[in-house]
């Protein structure tokens, strides 16, 4: 038996179990998710695939705990989601979760560096290690001498750059990217996939990344598809 | 922790929007400069009538013929006589002294200068009553005033419109076509409460003004001055009887005449004028909520305009409380820099106004801190509404916003 065990995979990170998730109500109800089960360990670097529509980004959301499941279970770390509460969930977002948007999503007229000391603010750390660190987070994304430049002032690569350095600075568990590359030619979207894969290998970050497209995918160790919400049997879940 | 960097925030926000931020607190600049002008010109008011009480005499007391409710102007009216003042000073106790007048709009002629003035004819008591004492020159003797001769003291407004330059003392002026001798100027008073010129006059002695200018043996208005420790209410009451025998009002049949407190009519209108600056403060105060909604309107943009960063906070881990926070103290610290603003306004306003007015200027500092602790207020207020619609946003809903 504890042989047996031994071989096991490492307990999941996240683990969906049976998870539907319903918009809407009577005509206009929509199945997002039908039945989803899916566990992805620590230190995984995981491509979730799939039509448009076929449910990924809602996926992704409750993954995110930026929303709950209508039934079914998600458990991070092992903790039910659906027993947390609104402020539980957040400091949940706040103290192991980045998230990486195919619009970038940095606060326009901001500096690069004040989007990246954003997270810390809120985790109560003092102004100038703030700064320090959200800095240090931007050296790590290649963005050395681009702090003051805010999003305007930058390219479409170097603001997702800049939404990485902010996903990461804070030392999240899981970093979720959705469409990461999705706004991004294909030379930028390589140098973002190395610099996330990077991140996998070297830090141990555990990736979730959306994406359409195979290549990208490739970066992944494992590929999820998804279909009319659920996932598609075989290799991968 | 986090309410320091919400504090920063809330700079940056309004340093970026300046014109905006400078738009919205413009409601609660006026509102609170009103509240403050309104509170300081009527304190200054209060005071200036409290400093009046004392100018005016202690303890004065003013007969004048005419029913008390209807005031001296109404109706026909039995003018006092000499003799009345007489036995004023005769038989009621407790006065230091009693002064008959008879008063006259006359014009005033010296050279070329003339101007327009009251006269007042008077005895010797008149300055022992009012208090006033003399710039230069001397009072009338006693054998002026028993053969009512042509002298005159002149209130310093009147010295300086007829004497440019030059000195009054022994020349001789035209009041009333009647030429007469100044021996005398009065100490300048300046304004009363009500604004009128209280050093625009000519005293005269009474037995002149009513020989030769009125041609008649009427008595205006007899004042009366109290001596210390004595009360006025009951020296009212003596007088009043008095005059009544003299005038035969018997039974319950009105008094055709007046005995008024001076002191009472002071501090009821100092009472008055606190009233009154509570009422428009409590007007300017409405404005001051005026403005508030200024701000509600503005801080619903802005978290309209805010949406998607307000999704990206919360993705970020922002808990509602952290949102409602940000937003509330912006609109807080909007309203609470209208108010410091507003402060100085009105602060700065009224002392001009209270210069202008020759008013004495008083800052109430009470006033100063609920004005700012209100505009704060006001913030948290109108700020809340906008606030709580940004912490209720859903995070995806928030973020999918264009
Ligand atoms: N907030 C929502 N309200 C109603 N329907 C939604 C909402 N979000 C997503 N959907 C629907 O759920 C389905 C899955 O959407 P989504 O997860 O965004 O797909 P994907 O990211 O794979 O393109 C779609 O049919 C979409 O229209
Ligand atoms: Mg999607």
């Amino acid at each position: 038996m504890i042989a047996v065990r031994a071989e096991l995979p490492a307990p999941p990170l996240v683990e969906l179990q049976g998870v539907d998730k319903v918009y809407g109500r009577g005509d206009a109800e929509v199945h997002a998710l039908r039945g989803v089960d899916l566990g992805i360990s620590a230190g995984e670097f995981v491509a979730i695939m799939g039509a448009s529509g076929s449910g990924k980004s809602t996926c992704m959301n409750i993954l995110g705990c930026l929303d709950v499941p209508t039934s079914g279970r998600y458990l991070f770390r092992g903790v039910d989601v659906a027993t947390l509460t609104h402020d539980q969930r957040a400091l949940l977002r706040r103290n192991f979760i980045g998230f990486v948007f195919q619009g970038y999503n940095l606060l326009p007229r901001t500096s690069a560096v004040e989007n990246v000391e954003l997270p810390l603010t809120y985790r109560g750390v003092e102004r100038a290690e703030r700064h320090r660190r959200a800095l240090a987070a931007l050296r790590d994304v290649g963005l050395e001498g681009r702090e003051l430049h805010t999003a305007a002032e930058l390219s479409g690569g170097q603001q997702q750059r800049v939404a990485i350095a902010r996903a990461i600075v804070s030392g999240p568990d899981l970093l979720l990217a959705d469409e990461p590359t999705g706004n991004l030619d294909t030379a930028r979207s390589l140098e973002l996939m190395r610099l996330i894969t990077t991140l996998n290998q070297e830090r141990g970050l555990t990736v979730i990344m959306v994406t359409h497209e195979n290549d990208i995918a490739a970066f992944a160790s494992r590929v999820i598809r998804f279909r009319d919400g659920a996932v598609v049997p075989g290799k991968g879940a | 922790m986090f309410l320091t960097s919400a504090f920063q925030m809330a700079a940056r926000q309004i340093r970026r929007h300046g014109m905006r931020s400078a738009l919205t607190t413009l409601g609660v600049v006026i509102g609170t400069a009103a509240v403050i002008a309104m509170v300081t010109l009527g304190r200054g008011t209060t005071a200036r009538i409290s400093d009046e009480i004392g100018k005016i005499g202690r303890n004065l007391l003013f007969v004048a013929p005419g029913a008390p409710r209807h005031g001296a102007a109404h109706g026909r009216v039995t003018a006092f006589a000499l003799e009345d003042a007489r036995a004023i000073a005769r038989e009621v106790r407790g006065l230091v002294a009693v002064a008959p007048t008879a008063m006259a709009p006359v014009l005033a002629v010296y050279g070329n200068n003339n101007w327009r003035t009251m006269l007042s004819g008077v005895d010797h008591n008149f300055l022992v009553v009012r208090e006033w004492t003399l710039a230069t020159g001397r009072a009338f003797q006693a054998g002026e005033e028993r053969s009512g001769a042509a002298v005159c003291i002149l209130g310093d407004t009147v010295r300086g419109n007829l004497f440019v330059g030059e000195e009054p003392l022994g020349r001789s002026i035209r009041v009333a076509n009647v030429s007469c001798e100044v021996i005398g100027v009065l100490a300048s008073r300046g304004r009363s409460t009500m604004g009128e010129d209280q050093d625009d006059l000519v005293l005269m002695p009474l037995l002149a003004v009513q020989r030769r200018i009125a041609g008649n043996q009427d008595v205006g208005a007899i004042l009366v001055s109290a001596a210390d420790g004595e009360s006025t209410a009951r020296i009212q009451e003596d007088i009043t009887r008095l005059m009544r025998q003299r005038r035969h009002i018997t039974g319950d049949k009105e008094d055709d005449f007046a005995v008024r407190d001076l002191k009472e009519l002071a501090d009821l209108a100092a009472r008055t004028t606190g009233i009154l600056t509570t009422l428009l403060a409590a007007i300017a105060a409405v404005s001051l909520l005026v403005g508030g909604i200024g701000i509600m309107n503005i801080m619903l943009v802005s978290v309209t305009e805010r949406t998607r960063e307000i999704g990206i906070r919360l993705a970020i881990g922002a808990r509602a409380r952290e949102i409602l926070l940000q937003f509330l103290i912006e609109a807080v610290v909007l309203s609470a820099m209208g108010g410091v603003l507003g402060i100085g306004v009105g602060l700065g306003g009224s002392y001009l106004a209270a210069r202008a007015l020759e008013l004495p200027f008083v800052i109430d500092v009470p006033i100063v801190i609920i004005a700012f602790v209100f505009s704060a207020a006001v913030g948290v207020s109108f700020g809340f509404f906008p606030a709580r619609k940004a912490a209720r946003l859903d995070p995806i809903v928030a973020l999918r916003f264009e």
